[in-house]
């Protein structure tokens, strides 16, 4: 055995393992804390032993077995050390869950701890992160660009809440589920996002890191509940957004819109697993089951990764999804959305008359502003289009999409 | 696990009719399915007495201990298995009273 494989080994257990480790000490010893000390000493003694002793047959079951000893010493510390120790309290319910389709999986009960409604979004995120997907606190912190201090208090006393206030440690009863499922889907959609689009001056415009952590954690999801059509839904527009990826900044370093992007660039792997998942939820909307936001978002990416070209798009497709979404979510943000589609088929004058009555509630939106410039920009108004291309590049974080407004409002005469 | 569910308003004046009928019915509920610990409404803040005996001599002071648009109105205690039970009882509890509540588990 030599030294890379056994490295080898520890990133695949690392990835394959280290929620299942998490998730068992934690039913086990009902303590967060002690199952993510527990399960962080155990992948270290693996890096010390492994190149050494070689890769144990089932690493699962090592790290598990050595995680659970690492765990029962630091109680056994404690307990001499504080005779008050109380015993961890955090309550579990040992009954399998309701059947909802889903398996009684541990990794379950952690995923739905850590994205508890009575976490702030910002906490879900981080004790998703480092709980269920295993990233450090560095690499946490770095991510979401806070000092590695701030995220560490932020866990710290997330954990700490999670037991003064006996969040459980269970997967919600079915009347509870869809909200719940619905809230974990919301922390992965952002933590893609945040990779997808990432915020702040001097940051790569994509981190990859982020969009692949959230795909892996929705494939995980994905397992555990495969009858929910969310679940689907996100990742096949995960997949589908992702799939785009190589193409979508230039060699520049600028945002290259749908519209021009090399269509040969795109992923065709990641394509065809995210149009096999939106079939599988159009099988099941024939069957009557209304689809969610994020089933309707992928269908939307699925019409336009099926065209091998701009112009082989159907936007009558695409308009007709976003109608629609619009009944499900009247939100400003999808009605700008809209427009877009709504341009491509009755021109940009009618869409401006759309955007333009968003005017109040997306003035703070750089998206707003920017699709308001294309619009004008379409229709020859050019003094009116260079002003909102400013106001969309002032209010635009991402560094390639600021190169990618600012050229083309100085192609703007 | 107990809980201590607060009342908090943000302007004068005590519950309606209307709203005391709908906490007795939420208190009877709390009573019958072994939630019930305590309960109460209290004066107005302007009400209160802040004393500070931390020096030996009790200092008094006249009103609240912070001045603030939104004050503590009322309160449960109630037993509950987790959070999730808690949080349920709270929602309840702020729709009868109608108004805000927070939820803060005891040690």
């Amino acid at each position: 055995m030599n030294g890379i494989d056994a490295h080898e080994a520890i990133t695949k257990a690392h990835h394959e393992e280290w929620a299942r480790v998490v998730a068992s000490l934690t039913r086990r010893f009902g303590d967060l804390d002690i199952a993510e000390e527990a399960a962080a000493e155990a992948f270290a003694t693996a890096v010390q032993r492994w190149p050494a002793d070689g890769v144990p047959p089932n690493p699962g079951a090592w790290l598990t077995t050595t995680a659970n000893h690492r765990a029962i010493d630091r109680i056994r510390r404690e307990i001499k050390r504080d005779d008050k120790h109380k015993e961890a309290q955090m309550v579990y319910d040992d009954d399998p869950p309701e059947p909802v389709g889903a398996i009684d999986d541990d990794r379950l009960r952690l995923i739905f701890t850590c994205c508890h409604p009575a976490l702030a979004m910002e906490t879900r995120v981080a004790l998703t992160l480092r709980m269920v997907a295993g990233l450090t606190m560095p690499e946490i912190a770095r991510a979401f660009l806070v000092a590695e201090s701030a995220m560490g208090q932020r866990i710290t006393r997330a954990k700490a809440k999670i037991k003064a206030a006996r969040i459980p440690y269970r997967v919600p009863s079915a009347e509870d589920l869809p909200a719940r499922v619905s809230g974990v889907l919301a922390v992965l959609f952002l933590v893609f996002n945040e990779g997808y689009l990432a915020t702040g001056p001097g940051t790569d415009p994509v981190r990859h890191e982020l969009t692949a952590e959230a795909i892996r954690l929705a494939r995980l999801i994905r397992v555990l509940l495969p009858d929910d059509g969310e679940v689907a839904g996100l990742l096949a527009l995960m997949l589908l957004t992702e799939a785009r990826r190589p193409a979508r900044v230039s060699a520049g370093g600028e945002l290259v819109p749908l519209t021009e992007q090399d269509r040969g660039a795109w992923d065709a792997e990641l394509i065809a697993e995210g149009h096999g998942l939106v079939r599988e939820r159009l099988a099941a909307a024939a069957a009557g089951v209304a689809p969610g936001r994020y089933q309707i978002l992928a269908a939307i990416n699925a019409v336009h990764t099926s065209a091998r070209d701009i112009r082989d798009t159907d936007w009558s497709q695409v308009l007709a999804l976003y109608d629609q979404l619009v009944r499900l979510d009247p939100s400003p943000i999808v009605t700008l959305n809209r427009a877009i589609a709504v341009a491509e088929l009755d021109g940009p004058e009618v869409a401006l008359a759309i955007v333009d009555r968003l005017a109040e509630a997306l003035a703070g939106y750089h998206a707003y502003h920017a699709t308001r410039a294309d619009l004008l920009r379409r229709l020859g108004r050019s003094r009116e289009s260079r002003a909102a291309y400013d106001r969309a590049i002032e209010l635009a974080g991402n560094t390639a999409e600021t190169a990618h407004l600012t050229r083309r409002r100085d192609q703007v005469r | 696990m107990r809980y201590l569910i607060s009342v908090i308003h943000d302007q004068a004046g005590l519950a309606t009719p209307e709203e005391d009928a709908a906490i007795d019915v939420f208190n009877d509920r709390l009573r019958a399915e072994g939630h019930w610990v305590f309960a109460g409404g209290l004066a107005s803040p302007s009400t209160a007495t802040v004393i500070d005996n931390r020096g030996g001599e009790a200092m008094v002071t006249d009103g609240p201990f912070l001045e603030s648009k939104e004050y503590l109105a009322g309160f449960w205690i109630i037993e509950a298995a987790d959070l999730d039970a808690a949080l349920k009882l709270a929602a309840e509890g702020s729709k009868a009273c109608n108004r805000k509540v927070e939820v803060r588990p005891f040690l």
